[in-house]
């Protein structure tokens, strides 16, 4: 494995904040992401508290919901010196959008804070601030990347994949000219306007088809399911990965999203 | 203008489904956006740039009532008639009634989204003023009589072949066989006719882009001129601005000038950037006797200093339009009225109410890039979010949504529940392969849950 | 509308909290002050060539640019570029006195002088800034400069003292100030930035959309 962050405290108590999705649909990113972080040297801990961060509740509007799975969160999680997630949206929801829902508590405010200033989404944490620069993988196939729009524009998140899929053997990246480009997904949106959103991934397949590349790869769960799932329903033999599988070197022995597998 | 917002859903399918429409959209994206970005590339001071914008509006929004009393008093030392309107209804009055003393017959108009939002076509022309759009996008929908769809390009969702036959019917005194297959003639046909327009016109109104309050000085800019033919040749100029396009001063109004163009079209600066103040003067030789100026409200001062203040500072460049995946995908006739993409999703509730509007917040994935590329830096996501919130809190939200939202919420706040709950909804969904063609954004879950088999021992 | 006035003002107050009617001396302050925020370093440095960069903004701007180097040089510009475009040797002029200086002596051109309605095809009118930033021509109302010679004609000819060239935005207020005194506006300022176009056609971009089709601009060398 490459260069490490030396200067950090030992050991690294990490909170894994799994997010319902990888939680629920696809819990081979969780282990995935739990091999990344022990092999950066975390000590890894997985509250069994966790659930969901309440980012659904918070883009309907609906602050009280929101709220009150926050505090769950805070209470899970507080205690770590870093939670991570594989999930930039995820992330971006604890970091960014918590401190506003506790507006005017003082007390919840601080706690957020405190909560805001060490949560991280996986792939940046464990090259910005574990200092990882590989993990010695391999994966023989042309790959195209998906920058989600919380990670790349809430979290900053877009060379940190790169640099990490360099180093993995046998991978080749096809950037795609829309990688940057939303693909539709916006939680409740994707329901509540399912045409629109239709529309919006359609054009984001497009893309991802165009540069002959035969993975996708990201790092958020809800945009991956989303693109796979319109990837496979034209036809397309693009498979859709989060790249904490591909770091992980779990992906030969996991289905792609959606395909089937003989596991169970 | 009526709004058809509340039907948003069907004018999105609408929308989705028009091939020509769809057509133009993909024009759109390797337009504006790629120009934008060459001339960005050739400004180093950019964000500076940006960041001096945000601070004058902030500025002069601090002290909005100070900067347009200063403005009003120097525009009035220069001629101008300036005339305040709470809201619609004084506008169009004060509009008519300068349009009655000047005895017009025809009036001229430069683009101007505030006379959109005022509907002030239809009502010059039921009390018996016509009046004619010059901006040649803003021709051709109002022969079509439909709204704009893009709040600079308001004809964008047409093919030419579309104008092509638009302007046949409209223009029956002209041989029916002639060619229109060209963007080239087309322009041609129009600039004849209206420059006869121009030269016979009784009144001219324009928007502003800004009133420069050290010099009570209104802005226009446009790269085809008509906005200057339109306030140089008839006899009055009326401009119409709502109260937050004043700026300080001259040097404000630069800042703000360099960053406008490059984040709307692409270009460093329009063609035309035309500074008016006050009528014509003695030793003038050309210009309008009378110059006036109505300052409208209608609703912006009930934004000041409350949660959506920062949509105060857009200056309407568009570039949110360009850059927004669903204004891409549906076009802009989809948001019912006047300004569309993410800019009219939080403008258009504030100004005709949520009840009218609600799902223009909703329809969005909340992406960020109109934020990316606002030159404003308005926080357009946080905005929609707020909307969402009040539409929420004021027991709006369909009934589906709330239920589900509510029962997933009460689970998810208790694991002990929501675990074994969830695990008989993922073994479901298993058996199922997924969410199937209905739901393909759900696939066949792997099994199990992380945070259990985490628990059990598995790594 | 008295009453309009005051309920928007006292609208925007209440929203502000603001319990005084009084201007504060901030904001008379600040109009005073009209200071210069950001300005682009590759025009505003004291070694920037202006003149190069200005031909270059205007010819990316779709203007077309000669120079020259006295004052009775110019009729000979216009006539060969009246030739090279097929218009006839005739122009509508601004009673600009530097134009007039500039075509004492000469025969070839037919010169009308004033305002346009229309019906003339060519404008000749002399500028009274040039802005390097972007090839941006400032043209201010008056009796030397009427200001539907700039948007009539199908053709504009602008006559372009060199030293006259600015860099900035700023530079060119600054300008003007020193001309009108502070705070002073002529009645129209134009600012001119190549051709009149539009792209509202399938955004296909053409030039000449209501003003005129070509914008050539001479530069006159200082002397
Ligand atoms: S919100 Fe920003 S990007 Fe959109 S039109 Fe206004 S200023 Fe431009």
């Amino acid at each position: 494995m490459g260069a490490m962050n030396t200067a950090l405290k030992n050991p690294i108590d990490v909170g894994l904040f799994a997010t319902c999705l990888v939680d629920l649909m696809r819990p081979s990113v969780g282990f995935a992401a739990a091999r990344l972080l022990e092999r950066a040297g975390c000590t890894l801990h997985v509250p069994e508290a966790q659930t969901c961060c309440g980012q659904p509740a918070y883009n309907s509007g609906d602050n009280t919901d929101a709220r009150n799975l926050a505090v769950n969160v805070i209470a899970a999680f507080e205690g770590f010196d870093y939670v991570v997630a594989p999930s930039g949206s995820c992330a971006a929801m604890i970091r960014h959008h918590y401190p506003a829902l506790f507006e005017g508590d003082a007390t919840m405010t601080a706690r957020c804070q405190s909560l805001s200033n060490k949560t991280h989404e996986l792939l940046s944490f464990l090259t910005d601030i574990m200092g990882v620069t590989e993990f010695e993988a391999e994966f023989e196939a042309t790959a195209t990347y998906h920058d989600s729009c919380s990670g790349l524009r809430e979290m900053g998140i877009r060379e940190q994949p790169r640099a990490l899929m360099a180093a993995v053997k046998g991978l080749e990246l096809r950037e795609s000219g829309e990688a940057q480009s939303c693909c539709g997904f916006g939680g409740l949106f994707s329901v509540k306007y399912p045409e629109v959103s239709g529309r919006i991934v359609d054009a984001k397949s497009d893309a991802i088809e165009a540069t002959g590349a035969e993975t996708l790869l990201g790092g958020d769960l809800g945009c991956l399911m989303n693109m796979s799932g319109r990837l496979r329903a034209r036809g397309s033999a693009i498979k859709t990965r989060h790249l904490a599988e591909v770091l992980a070197g779990t992906a030969p022995e996991t289905p792609a999203i959606g395909e089937e597998g003989d596991k169970d | 203008m009526r709004s058809t917002t509340r039907n948003f859903v069907d004018n999105a399918a609408r929308g989705l489904a028009d091939d020509k429409l769809q057509a133009a959209l993909g024009r759109l994206s390797q337009g504006f956006p790629v120009k934008r970005l060459e001339t960005i590339s050739r400004l180093p001071e950019f964000e500076q740039l940006r960041d001096d914008a945000i601070a004058i509006k902030r500025h002069t929004l601090e002290n909005l009532d100070s900067y347009l009393e200063r403005y009003e008093e120097n525009a009035k030392v220069s001629g101008a008639h300036v005339h305040w309107a709470r809201d619609g209804d004084d506008a169009r009055e004060i509009i008519l009634g300068i349009c009655r003393d000047a005895g017009a017959k025809t009036v001229t108009k430069g683009k101007s989204m505030v006379s959109e939002e005022i509907g002030i076509n239809e009502f010059l022309a039921d009390n018996g003023v016509e009046p004619i759009e010059t901006d040649l996008g803003e021709y051709i929908i109002q022969l079509r009589d439909e709204p704009p769809s893009h709040i600079i390009a308001p004809a964008i969702h047409l093919s030419g072949a579309q104008v092509a036959d638009t302007f046949k019917e409209s223009h029956d005194e002209l041989d029916a066989d002639r060619d229109l297959s060209e963007p080239r003639t087309l322009l041609e046909e129009a600039r004849a006719i209206l420059r006869k327009k121009f030269l016979a016109a009784d009144v001219g109104i324009t928007g502003a882009n800004m009133l420069i309050a050290e010099t009570g000085t209104s802005v226009i800019v446009t790269n085809e001129g008509n906005g200057d033919l339109t306030q140089t040749l008839p006899k009055t100029h009326i401009v119409i601005a709502s109260i937050e396009k004043v700026v300080p001063t001259l040097e404000d109004a630069a800042t703000i000038l360099r960053i406008l163009a490059r984040s709307a079209t692409g270009q460093d600066i329009t063609v035309y950037t035309t500074y008016s103040t006050g009528p014509k003067r003695a030793d003038d030789l050309d210009g309008p006797e009378n110059y006036h100026v109505v300052i409208l409200d209608n609703g912006r001062s009930s934004l000041l200093g409350g949660e959506f203040e920062d949509m105060l500072r857009c200056i309407k460049c568009a570039a949110c339009l360009n850059h927004c995946p669903v204004y891409k995908a549906i076009g802009g006739h989809a948001y019912g009225w006047v300004y569309s993409g993410p800019m009219g999703a939080v403008l258009a509730p504030a100004l005709l109410g949520l009840g009218e509007t609600h799902h223009l917040p909703s329809a969005s994935s909340l992406c960020g890039r109109c934020q990316d590329v606002c030159p404003m830096r308005i926080p357009l996501p946080r905005l929609l979010r707020q909307w969402r919130r009040r539409w929420f809190e004021t027991g709006g939200e369909d009934t589906k949504t709330r239920l589900g939202l509510a029962a997933w919420a009460f689970l998810a706040k208790r694991p002990a529940l929501y675990r074994p709950l969830m695990a008989i909804g993922t073994s479901v969904l298993k058996l199922c392969g997924g969410g199937g063609r209905r739901f393909p954004i759900l696939p066949r879950p792997e099994g199990g849950s992380f945070v259990d088999q985490w628990k059990r021992g598995k790594r | 509308m008295k009453a309009a006035r005051s309920e928007i003002l006292a609208n925007v107050r209440s929203a502000l909290n603001k319990k005084d009617i009084e201007i504060p001396s901030a904001v008379d302050e600040r109009l005073r002050a009209h200071a210069i925020n950001t300005v682009p370093a590759r025009v505003s440095g004291a070694d920037a060539d202006r003149i190069a960069i200005f031909i270059e903004e205007a010819e990316r701007a779709s203007a077309t640019i000669e120079r020259i180097k006295a004052p009775k040089e110019l009729a000979g510009a216009v006539t060969a570029y009246l030739k090279s475009i097929d218009e006839e040797q005739a122009v509508r002029a601004a009673g600009h006195p530097l134009l007039k200086e500039c075509l004492a002596e000469q025969t070839i051109l037919e010169v009308t002088e004033g305002p346009s309605d229309g019906t003339d095809t060519v404008a000749l009118t002399a500028a009274f800034a040039g802005i390097a930033e972007t090839g941006t021509l400032v043209l201010c109302a008056g009796s030397e400069s009427p200001t539907t010679l700039n948007f009539l004609p199908d053709t504009n000819i602008v006559l372009l003292p060199e030293v006259s060239i600015v860099g900035t935005y700023e530079d060119a207020w600054a300008a003007l100030r020193q001309t009108m005194g502070s705070g002073v506006m002529p009645r129209t300022v134009n600012w001119i930035t190549g051709p009149s176009r539009s792209a509202d056609i399938e955004q296909t971009l053409l030039m000449g959309a209501h003003g005129p089709r070509r914008l050539h601009i001479i530069l006159l060398a200082d002397s």
